[in-house]
């Protein structure tokens, strides 16, 4: 029989009681459909697309297949909607920014997970020391889970690639 | 009449603020403050609406395109929906423009059976082109109605008014400002469209034709943008369908059986899962509902059925077993364009002589979100008449109308479909069946029920673009000239919209039949099959393949459907992307016989063509087209002569293609580079430059994006794509790159480089008032695979014919 779980985690800084019948439920459920952070899309369910990533006690995660019994309590979670918002003191986070000064999408379904992936990649890599704009072939081998662990892929179907990619290199500086 | 109009478009807002108080409905946060402001529109004394005139019956209360409310507040009520390509965005530029305000002054309703005109289906790149210049003229027609009210208010000519955001005044130096909305105060005035009102000249142009970003990208940047998936109304339930099995012991689906009748169902798991509601099942569509999303998937998990096999289709996936069967298939041959006679021709040719054929696969639209819809029934209709809501990311709320209440058993006027943005849209993809699917589930437990697909229902169920293979025969005469060209396309159809619930999945599973199939397909199958050459004999004979058994009438044979092929309909650019495949590609193969330069070849023959109609006689070609050779050299030049040597594979190579999109739209020549690594078989596709020509440009950062999603999305068909199946049913339902599955492409196999040219044709507007703008949304995608499948050959000197070009077929051909 399934197990019910209450847990209290920080979703964008906001301590919020989440409460599933089954422990098994995965994050994305609960972010979309009780936190209310509809940001968090679903994709495929079966973390092959990126759609349903978020940032979850720092480690980038695919929410779609991450049960919420794996998610200790007191968690951190932070979802495209707690990156940057326009009427925030601090505005929109540079990577938002950088999307929109590419136009970096079409549909942008793809976009929430991206962008949370690929800012903790750059938070990553600033925090190892490493603020040079990184090349294409390094942006396009993340977003494809080359030399990444795990391999995560991210996928675009309208063909924006080619813009996500100067967007991403922009934000590289802008963080 | 006017007022009469006003007054039940009034009521009719009025009405809609009180019955969602009274059914307990709350709309999804957009579509809440999106009737609240509309009622409160239409609470004020003053109104000024620009009706369309397109209903083909009297005027109705949701013909009304453009409004402008007592503040001031301008809207643009479309028929035609936002699919995520930016048509919305373009559409406020052409009614900002003239208007004299800013786009940001521009409310935007669109695809709402219940306030936007009838405008069909948005697909086919023809929202820009066809929908453009009408409200260009609705908004022509609206401020020609504001001069007149300023120059009676203002006591000045018209002549000496000048407009400057939102106002009217008197000279350059706008003397005694009045707002738009000052100058209707206390009326109520209803015009209908004047095709005849002036509209701005090119030249005048401030805000069309200028990169305006995108109005809907801040709200997908920021995560407040709401998708489909995102409505939620009070009371809602989860559904999901169970059309693929699971298998708790390997976690995977298998499909059902394409012809399966119910035989019976055990839903004894399901029903030990907390939040279980109900097991919907009618004939042979089964589903389940929840009361928490999780539920529903665990739920479907836990439900399963027992199908009776009906007949295997004609084929699997397997290019040999399916090119035959589709062979074997035909229901209808119908010859579409003829010049000369090639058999006579052909046999005096007096050079080479080549034959050649070409195949392309089933494939996906694939959007990354997979379709959902929301759906509330009710047992009895609200103040409005209405008994059915959905929340569609349809691409024809007033077609999806008709089939929901059909499938439902209601009057068509009981249904009320609202268009919301889904996921990616590239075609007739599962949006439809899924709101049908949704709207059976909440019929039968009497409650809103939001269904999302999950990705095996859309790898496994979504309608697909179909298999074609073409046979091309030409020849060539001792001085490189064409003789004969003729090419032989078998296609199954390319569209199965509804209309009837018989084109939806839950309608055919439900006992409703499609409608005819097309004796003879025009522009479907055979888009750009036509060739915009002018050779001195041409012969174009399609066979249409029928993907269910059917009489000699096109209609369905027998009582159900039994399928032949997986369902098939339209996916970007619909036969045009295989038929320039074989074209091109045989064009190269000319090109190579007659040793001649690719791109001086084509503008030797480039012309005009007056396309079939149906029912009418084959194209013919017309003159020479000097504006397809401008594409083609502006293509040729940005691309250069020469090549630089390989960075990642072993050789390189580089490749043209051209074509009209739909013969007598937009030009598009294309470049592509490759390199091709001998020992794996893999081809990056380095670079690619297209040179583009679509009339009127619009916004030319939003074209320049399309254009670089046709060529990346072009790439992906062209060297991953493609659906597996076996004679039961789909096998490839997720993402994976493992055999049988349909990945599409990563970030590591884009291009280094892709490169735009835009040729402007601003005097376009003029000359072609009807269709100043051309579509962007698919043109593009139909020449990439012969420029990549010719830059392939430019490298290793092997024709590749079978799409997709994978890695093993590449190794095939160099070792064979």
């Amino acid at each position: 029989m399934p197990t019910p779980l209450t847990l209290n985690i920080y979703v964008n800084n906001r301590l919020t009681t989440v409460s599933v019948q089954d422990e098994t439920e995965p994050l994305l459920y609960v972010l979309r459909n009780q936190v209310g952070t509809q940001a968090v899309r679903f994709g495929c369910g079966l973390a092959q697309c990126g759609a349903c990533t978020v940032i979850l006690n720092g480690v980038t995660t695919r929410s779609c297949v991450t049960a919420l019994d794996k998610v200790p309590d007191g968690s951190q979670v932070t979802t495209l909607e707690g990156l940057g918002q326009p009427e925030s003191p601090n505005g929109l986070q540079g990577i938002q920014k950088a999307f929109l000064d590419n136009q970096a999408g079409q549909c942008a379904y793809c976009a929430s997970g991206i962008m949370m992936g690929s800012y903790n990649w750059l938070q990553g890599r600033r925090a190892a020391g490493n603020t040079a704009i990184p090349t294409d072939d390094e942006v396009k081998d993340f977003l494809s889970g080359i030399n990444q662990t795990p391999a995560f892929v991210y996928l675009c179907r309208c063909g924006s690639h080619m813009r996500i990619v100067k967007a991403i290199q922009q934000a590289s500086q802008e963080m | 009449m006017t007022t009469t109009i006003r007054m039940n478009r009034r009521q009719f807002f009025e009405s809609l603020g009180k019955s969602s108080l009274v059914v307990g409905f709350n709309l999804s946060p957009v579509a809440a403050s999106l009737l609240a402001s509309e009622a409160h529109a239409a609470s004020a004394d003053s109104s000024f609406t620009i009706l369309s005139g397109i209903s083909s019956g009297p005027l109705s209360e949701n013909d009304a395109w453009i409004t402008i409310d007592h503040q001031g507040k301008i809207t643009l009520l479309s028929g035609k929906v936002e699919l995520g390509t930016g048509t919305q965005t373009a559409f406020m530029q052409i009614v900002a423009e003239e208007l004299y305000v800013d786009v940001s002054a521009i409310t935007y309703v669109q695809g709402d059976t219940s306030q936007t005109p009838d405008q069909g289906t948005t697909a086919g790149s023809k929202s820009v082109q066809t929908q453009g210049p009408l409200v260009r003229r609705a908004a022509a027609t609206a401020f020609q109605q504001l001069l007149s009210l300023a120059s009676a208010y203002l006591g000045a000519p018209s002549s000496q008014l000048v407009a400057q955001g939102g106002s009217i005044g008197v000279g350059t130096a706008m003397q005694h400002p009045t707002t738009y909305a000052k100058l209707f105060a206390g009326q109520q005035i209803s015009v209908p469209t004047n095709p005849a009102a002036p509209f701005k000249g090119a030249s005048q142009y401030t805000v069309v034709g200028q990169p305006v970003p995108r109005v809907d990208l801040f709200d997908k940047f920021t995560g407040k943008f709401t998708y489909v998936s995102d409505v939620v109304v009070p009371g809602m339930l989860h559904g999901r369908v169970v059309r693929n099995d699971y298998n708790s012991s390997t976690g995977l689906y298998k499909s059902k059986p394409k012809n399966a009748t119910f035989q019976s169902l055990d839903d004894s798991a399901a029903r030990t899962v907390p939040g279980f509601v109900k097991t919907v099942q009618k004939q042979n569509f089964v589903g389940v509902v929840a009361t928490t999303e999780w539920g529903a998937i665990q739920a479907a998990r836990g439900v399963h059925v027992t199908w009776q096999s009906g007949a295997a289709l004609a084929s699997d996936s397997n290019e040999a077993d399916l090119l035959p069967a589709l062979k074997s298939q035909i229901y209808a041959t119908s010859t579409q364009e003829v010049v000369g006679n090639v058999v006579t021709a052909y046999a005096a040719a007096t050079g080479p002589k080549l034959t050649d054929t070409f195949y392309s696969p089933y494939q996906m639209h694939g959007s990354v979100g997979p379709c959902c819809a929301v759906a509330s029934v009710t047992s009895a209709a609200d103040d409005n008449g209405i008994q059915a809501t959905v929340w569609s990311g349809t691409q024809g709320v007033y077609p999806l109308q008709q089939a929901v209440a059909q499938i439902l058993g209601l009057a068509q006027s009981a249904v009320r479909i609202i268009y919301v943005e889904g996921a990616g849209c590239y075609g007739h993809s599962g949006a439809d069946d899924v709101a049908v699917d949704a709207a059976l589930m909440s019929q039968a437990v009497g409650a809103p029920v939001r269904v999302q697909w999950m990705r095996q229902d859309e790898h496994g169920w979504e309608p697909l673009g179909p298999a074609m293979a073409h046979t091309m025969i030409g020849a060539l005469n001792a001085d490189g000239s064409v003789a004969s060209w003729s090419q032989e396309v078998w296609t199954p159809p390319h569209s199965s919209r509804p209309g009837g619930a018989g084109s939806l999945l839950a309608g055919q599973e439900t006992g409703s039949l499609p409608p005819n199939l097309p004796t003879a397909p025009v522009n479907q199958g055979t888009r750009n099959a036509p060739v915009n050459y002018s050779f001195p004999a041409i012969k174009l004979t399609a066979h249409h393949v029928q993907p269910y058994l059917v009489n000699s009438h096109g209609a369905v044979a027998g009582t159900s459907v039994v399928n032949t092929f997986p369902r098939s309909s339209a996916l970007r650019s619909l036969g045009g992307m295989s038929n320039c495949f074989a074209n091109e590609s045989f064009i190269d193969e000319l090109v190579r016989a007659a040793h001649a330069d690719p791109v001086a070849f084509r503008n030797q023959y480039v012309c005009t063509l007056n396309p079939p109609s149906s029912g009418s006689a084959a194209a013919v070609p017309g003159g020479f087209d000097q504006r397809a050779a401008d594409a083609l050299n502006a293509m040729a030049a940005q691309a250069g002569t020469s090549l630089a040597p390989p960075t990642k594979g072993d050789v390189a190579g580089k490749g043209v293609s051209f074509a009209r999109y739909e013969t007598v739209e937009t030009y598009v020549a294309v470049y592509a580079e490759v390199e091709v690594t001998n020992a794996t078989g893999v081809v990056w596709v380095r670079r690619v430059v297209v040179a583009h020509d679509c009339g009127l440009i619009i916004n030319p950062d939003g074209l320049k994006n399309q254009i670089e999603g046709n060529v990346i999305q072009g790439i992906s068909r062209t060297l991953i794509e493609e659906v597996q199946f076996n004679t039961s049913g789909i096998t490839s339902l997720t993402w994976a790159f493992q055999v049988p599955n349909y990945p599409v492409i990563h970030f590591n196999q884009v291009p280094a480089s892709i490169e735009i040219v835009l040729l402007d044709h601003p005097e376009q507007l003029t000359q072609l008032p009807d269709t100043p703008a051309w579509g962007a949304g698919e043109p593009t995608i139909g020449p990439v695979a012969a420029a990549i499948a010719n830059a392939i050959y430019d490298a290793i000197g092997k024709r590749m014919t079978v799409l997709p070009i994978t890695p093993a077929r590449v190794v095939y051909a160099l070792t064979h």
